[in-house]
């Protein structure tokens, strides 16, 4: 039972990291991006090729993954999102649609469509067993690898936003763009630096789950709703958000499989009509938000 | 402005309704002998596809494409992996195209779906991957020129009971060959007094085993057996390794398609030792085999042969043959009477099609993974011999 | 002169153009000059019918739904279970599969009512999954993966057979479509097809003036779900056969893209979107058997970003600037 929990909560927190740089964007550019998953993917294969091809250390990979996606958002960005703002959101959610698409057979025609595995480092694949009377608690290291760096990142994330002038510009843009632009904020520069930053946190999500979570071309279809599910219930206006609708998504999704395997992944969409027809704007919306 | 779309829309009803339209074909001396190829070349399933295909184009390499006098033409169509497309592909190509034969069919759903068609219209069908036994009772034209999940579990399960294995947990996928894989396994195993303590069907699109592998962890039977297709096959066994199972004495044993061999390089380490029983594995020590590899790599360098890829050559050998024994005249029923009396050695060793059943009767190899040089082999330790697709022995 | 009131201007937009039914009639000579096209013809009549269902959700009311193969899929399994077990004959069948559609439509629409554009997207595609899933659950009624076997249709009105060349088939899709093509025109054109229309454009407004826009919304989305439904079971009729790939999310992003394809807010988009869209796939399959995906998606960036509207004003696409609608 204790496991269970403890790997829920891993895949929570692992959803988190992967969903929070698209709740950003949302929140801050009110567009759509369903091509959020592409960039994850994107994370998962450079971590495998650079692992494969290079023998690069998999603790070396993340990083250069958060760099490399972090790049390719920035370019895509300012020329092909950057124009798409104004669009009305059928027209953004085609858009990422096609650029997911795009994405999803460009790999599969460079790299193959069967599903990437990577071998990790020996120190990340044993387990740490506590008992506690009855209970079990085993601990995979590779999963308390994942909890400490997304709990690090929450940290990173939290202290940008509520320490730093740029955090707080970007409060400021998400509140109200019109009076942040008359302030003198460079809201395009606040744009561009947030989608390479929400990508490049995609690109870790990706980089880490891909032993988890399995890495094939259909990754980005595959975990989309996922995504959209933590950001709709979580809301756009918070990092608690969106990190407390992950662990309840994680923990709900492991703990159903482990007792009703039968049932599989039909617990997550109900308990998300469910939270969605009790509160439409998502459990954590500020007064007065979008 | 509405009369711009009317014509706009007429004219792109016409333009597309032609393409429709094939130009009449110039009357060659002997008509040619088509078969139509419908597998997934692209989604979930594609390495079938791939396999499928790269292998009859090995066929065609080595035999070339002319048969008792007649040219033979592969029309290759994707149905990428969903059953209202392989259907209406196939109903296509028998009624457009024309074809003499249908062959291919990546998975039970897309046979079930295109069966009453082959019926219908009389056309020899050749199963060359989905493995469900009952499909081949879905059409009386239809061979299958790869194996039976039966045939090939009865292996393990025996193996299992011969190997002192007394209790065992099944996890296989929530569709068909997942559910017959765990009725072919019960049925061997609980005849010979082994116990199941828990059958897990795990959802077809999971990304994660934990919380079943856990499941596994908490029952603790001698052994967990496992019949998974080979992508989620190897994540499995990756977090079978990190969730301390083997310490625990659990041990993994399975259905051939967790260490498919075009997967297994990947899989590494994680593999070794595993247990598993199939019809063929890339490493089957016999020359045919050998020329069988090589001729593969030279169609596709990227990747070796594994059961799917040997029923694509057979499944042509059986094309073949059967055309030079009706003399280039056979079609319909008399194909099929045709194939199934055909007996040959294939790179899998020697198989003999059953006229009952439609099947090759064949042997069962029993495999362990071990590292052979640079690669990850399925080794052969055990065979056997002359199963047929209810996993008896003939 | 005679004084020209608000409804006549409705009618005179919603009146049958004498072209129209010349029209409607090219594409059944099509299938009678070149029989080999009935399977095409028969899969664009299909998605023909589910796209005018969707628009009226869409382009008529404004709602954006991800999950429209819900009602395709109700529709399509309803037909397929009633033939197997109540009666082959198809016609009685379509009417039982859009009740069956328009009553989940219906329960639905409590969903779609609240919440912001982002939620509305989430619900629909939650839905459809949530079918999928339950449709994968209780594979003893839906053939699960393996799909519904062993359905045998009766002959149309219990006089035209369905005939292994699809020529039945494509006769009979042609024959819905244009019955739905009928109707709908009628609706959208009538009163409350236009109370739709001012709800898409602005919902605060609308109720300002007095519609009743939830009541509005969910009969709008019955009727769709309805016609979807419809769409479904002519499938499951031509082709004896309907497994879960009905309810899957690229059959509602299929739809959704022939949809745009066409241009919402008008019928004939959906029609024009599906022929379009179905005959790209035809083709190209054949030449690029697995690139498909990426030409769509590549046609979808270039589209977006040009500007939707632009793709029927072709005389537009070199213009820059200037073209607001």
């Amino acid at each position: 039972m204790l496991t269970i929990l403890f790997d829920g909560v891993a895949y929570g927190m692992l959803l988190f990291v992967l969903a929070i740089g698209l709740s950003v964007t949302l929140g801050l550019m009110n567009f759509i991006n369903l091509a959020h998953g592409a960039f994850a993917m994107a994370g998962g294969y450079v971590t495998v090729l650079l692992m494969r091809h290079y023998g690069v250390p998999f603790l070396l990979c993340v990083p250069i993954a958060f760099v490399v996606t972090a790049a390719m958002g920035a370019v895509l960005e300012r020329i092909l999102y950057r124009a798409m703002y104004d669009k009305p959101a059928l027209d953004q959610v085609l858009f990422s649609i096609g650029l997911a698409f795009i994405a999803v057979t460009i790999v599969d025609y460079s790299i193959g469509s069967s599903e990437q595995i990577i071998q990790l480092p020996q120190w990340l694949r044993g387990r740490t067993e506590l008992v506690f009377g009855d209970h079990v608690l085993a601990m995979g290291h590779y999963r308390l690898l994942i909890i400490a760096v997304c709990i690090a990142l929450t940290f990173v994330l939290q202290y940008i936003l509520t320490r730093t002038r740029f955090g707080s510009r970007l409060r400021a843009a998400v509140d109200d763009q019109r009076v942040a632009d008359g302030l003198g904020i460079n809201v395009n520069v606040i744009f561009l630096s947030t989608f390479a930053v929400g990508s490049g946190l995609a690109g870790v999500g990706g980089a880490l789950g891909s032993e988890v979570l399995g890495l094939d071309p259909t990754f980005p279809f595959k975990f989309m709703i996922y995504f959209l599910i933590v950001v709709a219930i979580g809301g756009t206006s918070s990092l608690s958000g969106p990190l407390l609708a992950s662990l309840i998504l994680g923990i709900a999704d492991v703990t159903g499989k482990y007792y009703m395997p039968k049932l599989g992944s039909f617990i997550v969409y109900a308990v998300m009509i469910v939270i969605l027809l009790w509160r439409p704007e998502g459990l954590f919306v500020k007064r007065g938000a979008r | 402005m509405k009369k711009r779309h009317f014509l706009r829309t007429a004219l792109s009803v016409l333009a597309l309704a032609a393409t429709g339209v094939h130009a009449p074909q110039v009357l060659a001396a002997e008509k040619p002998f088509k078969v139509g190829l419908i597998v997934p070349m692209t989604g979930a399933f594609a390495s079938t596809g791939r396999q499928l295909y790269s292998a009859v184009q090995a066929f065609t390499k080595e035999h070339g494409d002319t048969v008792a006098g007649r040219k033979v033409q592969v029309i290759l169509k994707d149905d990428g992996g969903i059953a209202a497309n392989s259907r209406k592909l196939a109903q296509e190509l028998i009624v457009n195209d024309k074809v003499d034969v249908i062959a291919g069919f990546g998975l039970t759903p897309i046979t079930l779906a295109v069966a009453p068609i082959a019926t219908e219209s009389k056309t020899p069908m050749v199963l060359m991957a989905a493995q469900t036994q009952a499909n081949t009772e879905a059409s009386p034209f239809m061979v299958r020129s790869s194996g039976t999940i039966t045939q090939v579990t009865s292996g393990i399960a025996q193996w299992a009971v011969d190997n002192g294995i007394k209790t065992a947990v099944t996890l296989v996928p929530d569709y068909a060959p997942g559910y017959e894989s765990e009725e072919a396994f019960k049925k061997y195993f609980l005849a010979s007094g082994g116990k199941i303590l828990d059958e897990i069907r795990v959802p077809m699109r999971n990304p994660d085993f934990a919380p079943f592998l856990q499941r596994v962890r908490d029952v603790k039977p001698d052994a967990l057996f496992v019949m998974l297709p080979s992508g989620p096959g190897a994540a499995l066994l990756k977090q079978y390794g990190q969730r301390g199972l083997a310490e625990a004495g659990i041990k993994l044993i399975g259905h051939g398609a967790i260490t498919d061999d075009d997967n297994l390089n990947e899989a590494g380490d994680a593999a070794l030792g595993v247990i598993t029983s199939d019809y063929y594995a890339t490493s089957h020590d016999s020359e045919l085999n050998r020329k069988f590899i090589d001729l593969y790599k030279s169609v596709d360098s990227t990747s070796r042969p594994n059961f799917f890829g040997v029923a694509g050559y057979d499944g042509m050998r059986l094309i073949y043959e059967a055309l030079k024994a009706t003399d280039g005249k056979g079609e319909g029923m008399a194909l099929v009477d045709a194939m199934k009396t055909l007996s040959f050695e294939s790179p899998r060793g020697p198989v003999r099609v059953d006229p009952e059943s439609r099947d090759f009767v064949q042997n069962i190899y029993m495999r362990k993974v071990e590292k052979v040089g640079d690669e990850y082999q399925n080794v052969e330790f055990d065979v056997i011999e002359n199963v047929n697709a209810a996993g008896e022995k003939k | 002169m005679t004084t020209i009131t608000v409804q006549d201007v409705l009618h005179r937009r919603a009146r049958l153009r004498p072209w129209e039914p010349l029209l409607w009639l090219a594409p059944f000579l099509v299938v009678a000059a070149f029989p080999g096209t009935s399977f095409l013809i028969n899969q664009m009549a299909i998605m023909a019918v589910f796209a005018i269902s969707l628009d009226l959700v869409l382009g008529y009311t404004g709602i954006m739904s991800l999950g429209h193969a819900a009602f395709f899929g109700m529709g399509a399994f309803a037909a397929g279970l009633f033939a197997k077990f109540v009666m082959p004959e198809p016609i009685v069948g379509l009417l039982f599969a859009m009740g069956v559609g328009g009553l989940t439509a219906f329960l639905c629409s409590f969903t779609i009512l609240r919440g912001s554009e982002l939620t509305v997207v989430m619900v629909t595609l939650g839905v459809s999954l949530i079918l999928l899933e339950i449709g994968n659950y209780m594979t003893w009624l839906t053939g699960g993966a393996d799909g519904l076997q062993g359905i045998m249709m009766g002959p149309v009105l219990g006089v035209f057979p369905f005939t292994f060349d699809g020529v039945t088939a494509a006769y009979y899709s042609l024959a819905i479509l244009l019955v739905f093509l009928f109707i709908c025109r009628r609706i959208v054109g009538s009163p409350f097809g236009n109370s739709l229309r001012a709800i898409r454009d602005n919902r605060l407004r609308a109720a300002a003036i007095g519609i009743d826009t939830h009541r509005r919304i969910v009969m709008g989305y019955t009727l769709a779900g309805a016609v979807a439904a419809a769409a479904g079971a002519v499938q499951t009729h031509s082709m004896s056969f309907v497994s879960l790939e009905a309810f899957s999310f690229e059959k509602s992003a299929d739809v959704l893209l022939m949809v745009v394809i066409g241009g919402t807010g008008w019928l004939y988009g959906g029609v024009m979107g599906a022929v379009v869209f179905s005959g790209l796939h035809h083709v190209l399959s054949d030449l690029t058997p697995q690139y498909w995906t990426f030409w769509v998606g590549l046609f979808l960036v270039i589209l977006m970003r040009v500007g939707r509207d632009r793709l029927i004003r072709p005389w537009t696409w070199f213009k820059t600037g200037g073209s607001h609608d």
